[in-house]
Formats: structure tokens, sequence, C-alpha cells
């Protein structure tokens, strides 16, 4: 038997798809664990693996290496177990628009086997919970997004499960939405100790989660505590406007004590060493090339900002290994 | 048309804003999508649209983009009424949306020569923007790569590029960066300022705050009113009702419970309270005591209590701030 504290583990898994007359691998190699009562965010951008990493997990896909499992339960051999357990939220979740919350909620609640009993008690702590409770007669189909969103988290609740998957739960949900439906994670989290574990495109996001896996080409190239994947970022953070975009880029990037340069729509961030001693030779190096600049200060680093610099550093690394296989093949 | 297209628009003068809306309001039936708006955006300038959903934001673009009539009020864009002189103004306006309108059947070439034509560009103009575009997209070598074929960023990019084939003055962009990955929409931020420098006038909508960021001036419009328009940077320092205080105990998750229990008997000092990770943050009303009283709380509760700070507050928490005190 597994560990009982982990909820949810991928050791090694991949998975290859059939593309034309190669393979494409989705998911590469990819190892993780997810403790019960956290809240793990998988972040990266579309096609980056996010979905067929869940769907591998849940084992509604077969893997083509590795291992994973979700409360101790093999993902391919024991489906049911996990399926009791779970719940799942996919990314286009269609709910039956011409039934009514409540009946939502009762189909559900069947097709997972609630009895009649139970469903009496859950369900209207579940409207309440996802606040539908004055709206149990209104169509699904006439909800706002964000209450749909809302009602689909409170249908994958209705087994009770110990854990949820939540697929880009908030796609196309505005602001304020999404800042409810993120508060009911939260509550989940803190009143029954569900284990969460959501797929989103949104680095804000992150900082809502206890532990993040930023995922990239199928990779997983950073797996830590938003706080912990930050400091993983090399130097300080300044930002500043100039006057002139494309020379004071060329100019920064190649000052002394410079790490690392992200454009920011006309701002530039300026990764360096020390900025207490950076930012007057940087300001020097503009005024003597002429050029203006505005608002130069120090910035904390976001989770954006760290996700584009270890993807350059894995950007960075894969061709300098791919340099490192060319010249063996000369030799 | 493609006289149109070179010449400059005959309604403007220089001195005016390219955008400009004056009381403008539209009604279905009883339902007031837009209520007395009134804003413009400046030349060359950047502006964020920004509003919950059913706001009245699209209700807006698409009156300025004289596809609806307004019911009362005025619009102008480049000089001219859209909804009097739609054809003319449409001429030097592009527009984007999410859903990147391209042909996936299609190379990133001839979607380019599609939208030329749609535009009325003559062959050797024609000619010209495609290589133009093609380079600002970062497409050479894949201009005849299949367009489903093309990953997000590059797709969006391409969009950009036949919206703005016929050399818009202004450009719409509704939600342009959806799903795409971070480096992408980054260079796609970038080129959007490179046309600004350009001259050309941008106006975007997005529900993603750290993209508003980006905007120099965002105005924030709920239940079809304009309820706060400024730089990201002068709304977080004026548009906040209350204070974000971050707290880090031993047990968030208790303290969470704790917390939600003190915002029941007390829900107008303490606005909001939520789990950010491992910490927790409350929006508190104006009273710098109240973080004592928090403190003291949890203390009482048996809890650790690590750290208790002000934060600044983000652009999302203002937009909250500010659009929900409209509905209530």
């Amino acid at each position: 038997m597994l560990n009982s504290e982990i909820a949810l583990s991928a050791e090694g898994l991949v998975k290859s798809f059939k593309a034309g007359s190669g393979w494409n691998t989705a998911v590469d190699h990819l190892s993780l664990q997810v403790h019960r009562g956290e809240t793990y965010g998988l972040i990266g951008p579309d096609g980056a693996g996010k979905t067929t990493t869940t769907r591998l997990l849940l084992g509604l896909l077969s893997r083509t290496e590795g291992t994973s499992s979700i409360l101790g339960f093999d993902s391919i051999r024991s489906p049911y177990e996990i399926r009791e357990r779970t719940g799942y939220i996919t990314q286009q979740f269609v709910l039956p628009a011409d039934l009514t919350v409540m009946e939502n909620m009762r189909f559900f609640a069947r097709v997972q086997g609630v009895s009649n009993e139970q469903q009496k008690k859950v369900i209207p702590e579940l409207l309440a919970f996802a606040g539908l409770a004055n709206f149990s007669d209104r169509l699904a189909g006439q909800l706002s997004g964000g209450m749909k969103k809302k009602l689909a988290l409170a249908c994958s609740l209705i087994h009770a499960p110990k854990v949820i998957l939540l697929d880009e739960p908030t796609l196309g949900v505005d602001p304020v939405s999404r800042r409810e439906f993120w508060s009911l994670l939260g509550n989940l989290r803190a009143e029954q100790g569900v284990t969460i574990f959501v797929c989103t495109p949104y680095m804000d996001e992150a900082e809502r989660c206890t532990h993040i896996g930023l995922i990239y080409q199928g990779k997983l190239i950073a797996n830590d505590t938003p706080t912990r994947i930050k400091g993983q970022v090399a130097g300080e953070l300044l930002e500043l406007t100039p006057s002139r975009f494309v020379p004071a880029q060329e100019l920064v990037t190649n000052l002394e004590g410079v790490l690392e340069v992200q454009t920011y729509g006309e701002k530039l961030h300026v990764f360096v060493d020390e900025a207490g001693r950076r930012i007057p030779q940087m300001v020097s190096a503009l005024v003597g090339a002429g050029i203006n600049h505005t608002g130069i200060r120090r910035i904390e680093v976001r989770m954006e900002e760290a996700f584009i610099s270890l993807i350059r550093r894995q950007r960075e690394m894969e061709s300098e290994a791919a340099a490192r296989d060319d010249s063996k093949e000369e030799k | 048309m493609n006289q149109v297209n070179r010449t400059q628009p005959q309604g403007a003068t220089i001195a005016e804003s390219p955008i400009i809306v004056e009381e403008l309001t539209k009604s279905f039936g009883n339902f007031l999508a837009v209520d007395h708006v009134s804003f413009s955006v400046n030349h060359g300038e950047v502006f964020g649209w920004l509003g919950p959903n059913g706001a009245g934001k699209t209700t807006t673009i698409r009156m300025l983009l004289g596809l609806i009539k307004p019911t009362s009020g005025r619009a102008s864009v480049l000089g001219y009424d859209p909804a009097q002189q739609t054809k003319t103004m449409q001429a030097h306006v592009g527009y984007m949306s999410q859903q990147f309108t391209l042909y996936n059947e299609l190379t990133a070439r001839e979607n380019i020569q599609f939208y030329g034509r749609v535009y009325g560009l003559e062959r050797e103009e024609l000619g010209q923007r495609q290589i133009e575009i093609l380079r600002m997209a970062g497409l050479e070598g894949r201009e005849n790569v299949l367009t489903s074929q093309l990953s997000g960023g590059w797709k969006q990019r391409l969009a950009l590029g036949c919206a703005i084939v016929h050399r818009p003055q202004i450009l719409f962009l509704d939600e342009p960066t959806a799903g795409v990955d971070p480096i992408s929409r980054r260079d796609f931020w970038g080129l959007i300022y490179s046309l600004t420098k350009k001259g050309v006038t941008v106006l975007v909508t997005t529900h993603y705050m750290d993209e508003a960021e980006l905007c120099q001036r965002v105005g924030f419009i709920s239940q079809g009113r304009l309820v706060a328009m400024d730089s990201p940077a002068r709304l977080k320092e004026t548009q906040m009702r209350g204070m974000v205080l971050e707290i880090n105990t031993s047990d968030p998750d208790r303290a969470l419970r704790i917390l939600k229990t003190m915002q029941q008997r007390n829900r107008s000092q303490l606005q909001e309270v939520a789990l950010y990770g491992a910490q927790i943050h409350a929006v508190v009303s104006d009273v710098r005591e109240y973080k004592e009283v928090i403190r003291q709380n949890l203390l009482d509760e048996n809890l650790e209590v690590n750290s208790i700070e002000w934060i600044a507050p983000t652009l999302e928490d203002v937009f909250i701030s500010s659009v929900t005190a409209v509905e209530s």
C-alpha cells in the first residue's frame, strides 16, 4: 500500500501520440506528488500537456510509460475505485441545458449512485455552498457563465469525493466570478480538507495554490510552493519605461550585472545581480545613449516573470544539449 | 475602396482624440446595456476597456464599430460617426477577436492575402504588406504552413497581422491573448506597443487584470456605467475601498474558518477573506486598528501568527472593489 498521505502521484509518466509518421510526446517523464489537503496547480500554456496529464491520472487515457495513482489506486488498474473517490470537471464541461439546477444535481447524483435519502441531505447543502439555493428551479442553460461553473463544481461534489480535478475551470469567466469560484475552492479545502488538483493557463491563479507544477512542452520544469519557485529566479527585478524601446533593450541587455531582460508592454523588466549598484550604472548608460526613461524602480517577481525565466532557461539547456549531440555526431 | 485606404480620414482633425464617446447609451427594451458613458482615447494610446460579463463592454465596442446604433449620445471614431459613416470609418479600423477569425485550411500567406483583398488592397501593395506582416509576426519561413498547424502564439500574431493588413489607425482587440503562452503573450504586447509608436490607437478588452496592467489607461464598466478610469497605478492608489491584509499562520485552513466566522459578525469591516496558497488575504475597511483585532482573534484560538501585513492591492482587487460597489 502506498503512503496514505499522498493523494495523487505520478512517476516518470509518459504519453506519446502518433502524429503522422512520427510520435508526439504530450507528457514527457513527468513526476509529481500531491499530499492530502493540498491545492496543487498545474500551470502552463495551451498545449503544454495539462489535460493529458489529468486524464492519465484519472485513467481515462492509457500511459506509454511510467506509473500514476490517486489515493494509492493505480490509474489504469483501479479506475472504479478512483471514480468513486474523485470529482472531475473537464474543460468543456457541459451541463444539460434543458434541466433545472435541481434536476442537474439529481441527474449527477444518480450517475454516481447516491441514494435518494443521501440526496435529500447533500443537494441542499451543496446548493447553499455554491450560492445557488435560490436558483434551484432555473434552467441550467439560463445561468450566467460564472453560475454554470459553480453548478458544475456542485455536481462534481455530489458523491463527497476526497479529491477533485479541475481542468481550466475559470476559462472565459469574468474576474468577479473567477474570484468567487476560487473562494469556493478555498472553502472546500479549509472546511473539508478536499485535495484539489487544478489546471490553469493563468499565472495569477498559481498564487492561490499551496504547490504548483510549471508544465511546458510536456515537461515539469518546476515543482514547488509559489514562493520557492519565485525564489528560483536569480537576481533582483527592475522596471523602467524607456523613450526608445528597441535601442534601450539592446543597451541594457549588454550592461554588466544584467542577468536577463524581459519585455513588458512599453516597459522593460531587467533582472540584475544587485539593484543598488546597477540602477545608477543603468541610468548613466541610458543618458549617455540619449535615451530618456521614466519610473525606474525595483519590483517584486511574480509567477509570470518566474515562468518566463524558467522556460528560457529550459530552452537554453535544450539547445546546448542539441549542440553537444551535433558535435558528437561530427566526431 | 482602394482610394479610401490611402487617404487620411476626412473627418478627423489633428487635435481631436481618435475615439470620443459622449453620453453614449444603448437600451434593449427596458434593459440599459450602456448607460450614459463618456470617455476618450488619445492618439497612440493603449486603452483597456474592462468589466464583468454583461456589463456593457461588447455593446460599447459594437457601437464604436458601427454594428449597432446607439439609443442616445454620440460616438466619434477618427472624426466619423460610426452609426452614419460606417463603411468609410471601417476602412481605417482593425478588429481582432478572441476566436482569431483565421481560415485554418489556408496557409499563413493565404490568410493575409484573403484579408488584404477583403480590404481592397491592390496587388502591389498587398505584396508589400505581406512581407511586412510576415516579418512582424515572426512568420518568415512559415508562410506556407497551414494555419491549423501553427501554435497559439503564431496564430495570434497572424490574426493581428490580418487585422492590420489595411494599415488601420485604430485597433480594437477583444480578449486577444486567451490561452497563449506567457512568452508569446509578451511578444504580442511588444507588437502592440510597436504599432502605437507608429501612431495606431488601441482599445483592448480582457478578463485578465495582469494583462490590463499593460495598458496605459483603463476604464471599468459595471452595469452599463463607467465607474472608474485612470492609469492602473493611479487606480490602485485611489479606487480601492479598504485595504488588503496578508496573513501567515501556522494553520491557514483553520485560520480561514475563524476569519469566516468573524466576517459573519462584521461584514462591513471584513469585506472579503480568502485563501491564497499558504496565506490568507483579507480585505478590511479603512480602520488600521482592525489588524490587531484579527491578530488577537487568531491568537485566542491558539494559532501562531507568523506575520500579518498590509500589502498593495492588485488591479484585480481594485476592479472587484469598484465593480461590486456599484452592484451593492
